[in-house]
């Protein structure tokens, strides 16, 4: 069993103190005989920032409403904040949720919507009210309370739907793909606001996301999932950059697979020649896919010689090149590939130092650290 | 962690959790049995009464008897006779005479010819198993002592009917052919009924929502004017137009307007509406791409019309054509009306109840009608849920272009259909108005006097409209929330499918054997709720059930319409679940509540075949007032009645409509941006 301790990882949090909040053991979900969540482990520590992330239909929503009570798993257990909430209904639990469609409640105005959970808690009507005015200025629409939800536009409704979810403050917040049914633009610009407003709140928060731009950008932790199990748990720059198999590297960022197999001393060998890789724990002989990101590939002029075969260079020919705005997305050709090609991104000023251009020849180097060696798919040992 | 460690594949065995019920969770679930067990005691155990009745036969069974008599002295010789010995000497009673209801009685004088209450000779009786039963006056005997009796006590004695269960009923039904004619005459009527009904529905609808045509509003007002009245008031038309004494007798050339003739261009009239709006849905909804690609690929009218306008609506034909065959072979108050001496089932089942108080016959006839009955629902179900998965598909509504010559020709056809709608609709209000028909037309108000007719009078006018507001209100109150928390509650999948079903239920069962039905149970001293018997309360409970299933499957699709995730934030916010219904889910679904309700009422306000076996003179209704009052020969006084009907339910859906709109405004202000 794996158990993935989102607040125990390598990488340095400083300002975070590490205190267990949520934490999820042995979770499994089956609907009917479709077995939609497979032995889920994670913790989350208070105040972090957690994207649940991974293709359509991987189970993101499912461990969501299982976290909140609405569609309670088959087996497993739940704790939040040292209790455990495994069985309990969604009324009985501490959270906010914001769903992708928001929910806003139609024929109530937008005050009475983010006063709909403040009512019968004993408080007075002059303190919801002023509760409502406070949370409609963090949320920045401070003068929209009298208007209906369809007078809205989306993006306004999702920030009223963050508030009226935060109106309690409930220890734990759930967002499930708050963002995706608004146009990209905003979606940059809310991406900012929520991280913004869930920092300020402190409150620990959960964000399902089928995006890894949002993932990468909002989230302290990421859980990558895939068919119902965890694949990686970590920080973004971990996630990209220490993918621990082939799925994780190709659905975050792009990656060049080559199928190929270990060679003495570990290296990869591809046609006749072998390669210096990031160390790995593949026997040799064992057939492996050695991946590495186009970012990743560095350029250099047409003749050039390293002095250390551990560099890795190839002569390539450069196919193609496509602009991108920031840099050159190059496809490159070499007899060692066969008929697939490289891709590389090469950045506007290496083109031009280089000279770079469609048929020519230059030489590019797949650094030793950044080609790395995955089990191959369906090769399940 | 490693990229190896892959999870295993099934679930470990081991219990599933079981969840911990919320307050919330419980009062649903709560309510939901509570309306549940509504439908049960409603529909499921007064259905079940009379199935079992169906198959109840009561017999006297002589052999269970046995007898002695005295010399005029009044000594016994020993010598002892069974019943079966004592009928076959004397043939004192034949086979017919044997068979029973369960009330009869058969005296015992009969097997003894020299039988005279004043001889001294004594007489003893007793039954051979123990639980046989007959009477001495009002004493039951159910042991196997003899009884012994002097002559004049013994003319006292009565046997009681023996009970047993089998399909002798049905055998009887089935071997006298005046009962089971009735079966060819009522597919009959109601398959040609049907065949008109859906042609002329369906040019109307065809030229409502694919001609340029004037005045389509009127013409779509009048189609659904039939609606408003009771299925009997168009036979009550047409005896005026081609009765015995009627203006346009000539027409039918000789043939007679009681019978068939006059079911089906009755139930062709009261059918129409219905045919007219699933059809015209049907059409109203089909893609007008395919149009332009048949235009475009030159197809001639002709052909467009069969290749894409009839299999476009092809569902809805179908759903209009068993929907139309249910009504009518169901429809009891206008063959009753102007059937004359060709009998149908729904007439059937109340000539053996009310004429011959014959229960177990009139329950067999319910069984036999409910078969084509349950057969057309099950398939028109089957149909709607194919046009469903269509409709969501569909993409650009078809926009028609002018066309004079066409446009024409249409607009004569839909005036002809709405002449015969209103036409039947003014000859009752004609005749309701003249002072004798047809050979004094002058102007009077004589019919209206209803009080001094028999039929219940003004005060059968006031208990419809007492019925119609409260089967308004309490069964759009108990639909709606069945409904909602049907459609709302977590978990509890068995009870909510169960739900549904029963929910599904009254569509099937026509109203004259849900009548019957409530007759054996609500009837039965037995039953703690027989005091309801007779009651104003009686009647709402019909009624609510009768037309439980539109309404319900009205208030499903509002509540489809409502974002799934209400109730997951509400609770987040915790909120009580009825919180949320009372502040958001009622108020956005209102129309839908308001359209439930207008529709209870009407269907009230016109409703025969469930009602006339539980009404009492106390809580006499319009609708049966125009039954009996025909049924007395006073026709026009009917026709009056009728006509109010039709009036009030005419200012109902107006005010419905003011009330909708004036609601909508006020609050539903947030619907528009
Ligand atoms: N009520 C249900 N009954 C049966 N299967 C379900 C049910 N809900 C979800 N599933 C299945 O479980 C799997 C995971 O669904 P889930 O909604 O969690 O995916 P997701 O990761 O949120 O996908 P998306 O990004 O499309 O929202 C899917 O294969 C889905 O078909
Ligand atoms: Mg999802």
């Amino acid at each position: 069993m794996k158990h993935y301790d989102v607040g125990t990882s390598a990488v340095n949090q400083t300002n975070a103190p590490e205190k267990l909040y949520l934490s999820i053991e042995n979770l499994w979900k089956a609907f009917g005989g479709f077995v939609a969540l497979k032995e889920i482990s994670l913790s989350i520590n208070e105040g972090e920032f957690v994207c649940f992330l991974g293709p359509s239909g991987c189970g993101k929503t499912t461990l969501l409403r299982a976290i909140a009570g609405l569609d309670l798993q088959s087996q497993g257990v739940v704790k939040q904040a040292g209790n455990d909430i495994s069985n309990l209904p969604p009324s009985e639990r501490d959270f906010g949720i914001v769903f992708q469609s928001y929910a806003l409640f139609p024929n109530l105005t937008i005050e009475k919507n983010i006063a709909f959970g403040l009512e019968n808690a004993g408080r007075s009507k002059s303190e919801i009210n002023a509760r409502v005015v406070e949370l409609l200025s963090l949320v920045g629409l401070p003068d929209q309370g009298k208007k209906y939800p369809a007078q809205l536009s989306g993006g306004q409704q999702q920030r009223i739907a963050l508030a009226r979810a935060i109106a309690t403050n409930p220890g734990l917040l759930l967002l499930d793909e708050p963002l995706s049914a608004l146009d990209a633009k905003v979606r940059v610009h809310l991406r900012h606001e929520i991280k913004e407003l869930q920092r300020k709140l402190g409150v620990t928060t959960v964000m399902v996301t089928h995006d890894q731009e949002e993932a990468l950008s909002m989230a302290d932790r990421i859980v990558v999932m895939n068919h119902g199990v965890i694949e990686q748990v970590g920080v973004p720059t971990e996630i990209y950059r220490d993918p621990v198999n082939l799925f994780v590297a190709d659905f975050i960022g792009e990656t060049n697979q080559i199928s190929t197999n270990v060679a003495a001393g570990g290296r990869l060998s591809i046609g006749e020649r072998t390669f210096a890789c990031r160390e790995h724990d593949f026997a040799d002989g064992n057939d492996v896919v050695a991946a590495i990101r186009p970012e990743d590939v560095i350029p250099h002029e047409a003749g050039y010689v390293s002095s250390d075969e551990n560099l890795n260079c190839i002569d390539v020919l450069l196919h193609e090149m496509e602009f991108l705005g920031s840099f050159w997305r190059c496809r490159l050709q070499h007899a060692l590939f066969g008929d697939a090609e490289l891709f590389a991104d090469f950045s506007i000023n290496a083109v031009r130092r280089l000279d770079l251009g469609e048929g020519k020849d230059m030489v590019i180097e797949l650094p030793a650290d950044r080609l790395m060696a995955f089990e191959r798919p369906g090769n399940a040992t | 962690m490693s990229a190896l460690d892959t999870a295993p594949e099934t679930m470990p065995p081991g219990p599933e959790i079981k969840p911990k019920l919320s307050r919330d969770d419980i009062i649903m679930r709560g309510g939901m049995v509570v309306i549940a067990l509504y439908l049960v005691i409603s529909l499921a155990f007064p259905l079940w009464a009379m199935l079992s009745k169906s198959f109840s036969t009561y017999k006297f069974n002589l052999s269970q008897y046995e007898f002695q008599v005295s010399d005029d002295a009044g000594v016994f010789d020993g010598t002892i006779l069974t019943g079966t010995q004592l009928n076959d000497q004397t043939q004192a009673y034949g086979q017919s005479d044997l068979s029973a209801s369960s009330d009869s009685r058969l005296g015992v004088t009969k097997f003894f010819p020299d039988f005279s209450f004043r001889s001294p000779v004594m007489y003893k009786i007793r039954n051979m198993v123990e639980g046989g039963r007959f009477l001495v006056g009002s004493t039951l005997h159910d042991t196997t002592d003899w009884t012994e009796l002097d002559s004049n006590t013994f003319r006292r004695v009565q046997l009681r009917p023996v009970k047993s269960t089998g399909m002798e009923n049905f055998v009887n039904y089935f071997s006298t052919p005046a009962l089971f004619n009735s079966i060819k005459n009522s597919l009959v009527i109601a398959l040609i009924s049907t065949v008109i009904t859906v042609s002329l529905a369906f040019w109307f609808a065809y030229a409502l929502n694919r001609s340029c045509m004037r005045f389509k509003g009127a013409f779509r007002l009048i189609a659904m004017m039939p609606i408003l009245v009771p299925s009997l008031l168009p036979g009550i038309a047409l005896v005026y137009l081609f009765g015995n004494q009627g203006m346009l007798k000539e027409l039918l050339f000789g043939a007679s307007i009681y019978g068939p003739i006059g079911i089906v261009i009755g139930s062709v009239f009261f059918t129409f509406p219905h045919a007219f709006i699933i059809i015209s849905t049907a059409l109203a909804i089909s893609d007008s791409r395919l149009y332009e690609a048949a235009t475009s690929l030159r197809s001639t009218p002709w052909r467009t019309f069969w290749t894409v306008t009839i299999p476009g609506a092809r569902y809805g034909l179908i759903s209009a054509a068993f929907v139309v065959f249910n009504l009518v072979i169901t429809d009891f108050g206008l063959p009753k009306v102007i059937g004359g001496q060709f009998n149908v089932l729904a007439v059937d089942i109340y000539k053996q109840v009310i004429g011959q108080q014959n229960f177990e016959m009139g329950a067999v006839v319910s069984v036999v009608l409910v078969v084509p009955a349950i057969f057309a629902f099950a398939i028109d179900r089957l149909v709607q849920s194919k046009q469903v998965a269509q409709l969501s598909a569909r993409s650009v509504p078809y926009a028609p272009s002018p066309d004079p010559k066409t446009d024409r020709f249409f607009l004569i056809y839909s005036s002809l259909v709405a002449l015969f709608i209103v036409g039947l609709l003014a000859v009752c209000q004609f005749a309701a108005l003249v002072k004798f028909w047809p050979y004094d037309l002058s102007l009077s108000l004589n019919n209206y006097q209803f009080d001094k007719m028999d039929g219940g009078g003004w005060a059968s006018y006031f208990n419809s409209i007492e019925l119609g507001l409260l089967t308004a209100v309490i069964g759009t109150s108990v639909v709606f929330f069945g409904a909602y928390l049907v459609e709302k509650t977590n978990g509890f999948r068995t009870g909510r499918a169960l739900f549904q079903m029963f929910a599904m239920l009254p569509m099937a069962i026509p109203g004259m054997v849900l009548g019957l039905a409530y007759i054996f149970f609500f009837n039965n001293p037995d039953n703690p709720l027989n005091f309801i018997y007779g009651t104003m309360a009686i009647l709402v409970i019909c009624t609510v059930t009768h037309f439980y299933t539109v309404s319900h499957l009205t208030a499903v699709t509002a509540l489809k319409q409502m974002d799934r995730e209400f109730e997951s934030v509400s609770a987040s916010l915790k909120q009580p679940t009825l919180k949320l219904f009372g502040r958001v889910t009622v108020p956005v679904c209102l129309p839908a509540i308001l359209d439930i309700s207008i529709y209870l009422f009407v269907n009230a306000m016109t409703t025969v075949s469930a009602v006339v076996f539980l009404y009492s003179p106390k809580t006499s209704l319009a609708s049966i007032a125009v039954l009996n009052m025909d049924d007395a020969g006073d026709i026009a006084p009917a026709a009056a009645m009728g006509m109010m009907i039709f009036y009030t339910n005419a200012l109902a859906r107006i005010i419905h409509l003011i009330a909708s709109k004036g609601i909508l405004r006020k609050t539903q202000a947030w619907r528009t941006r």
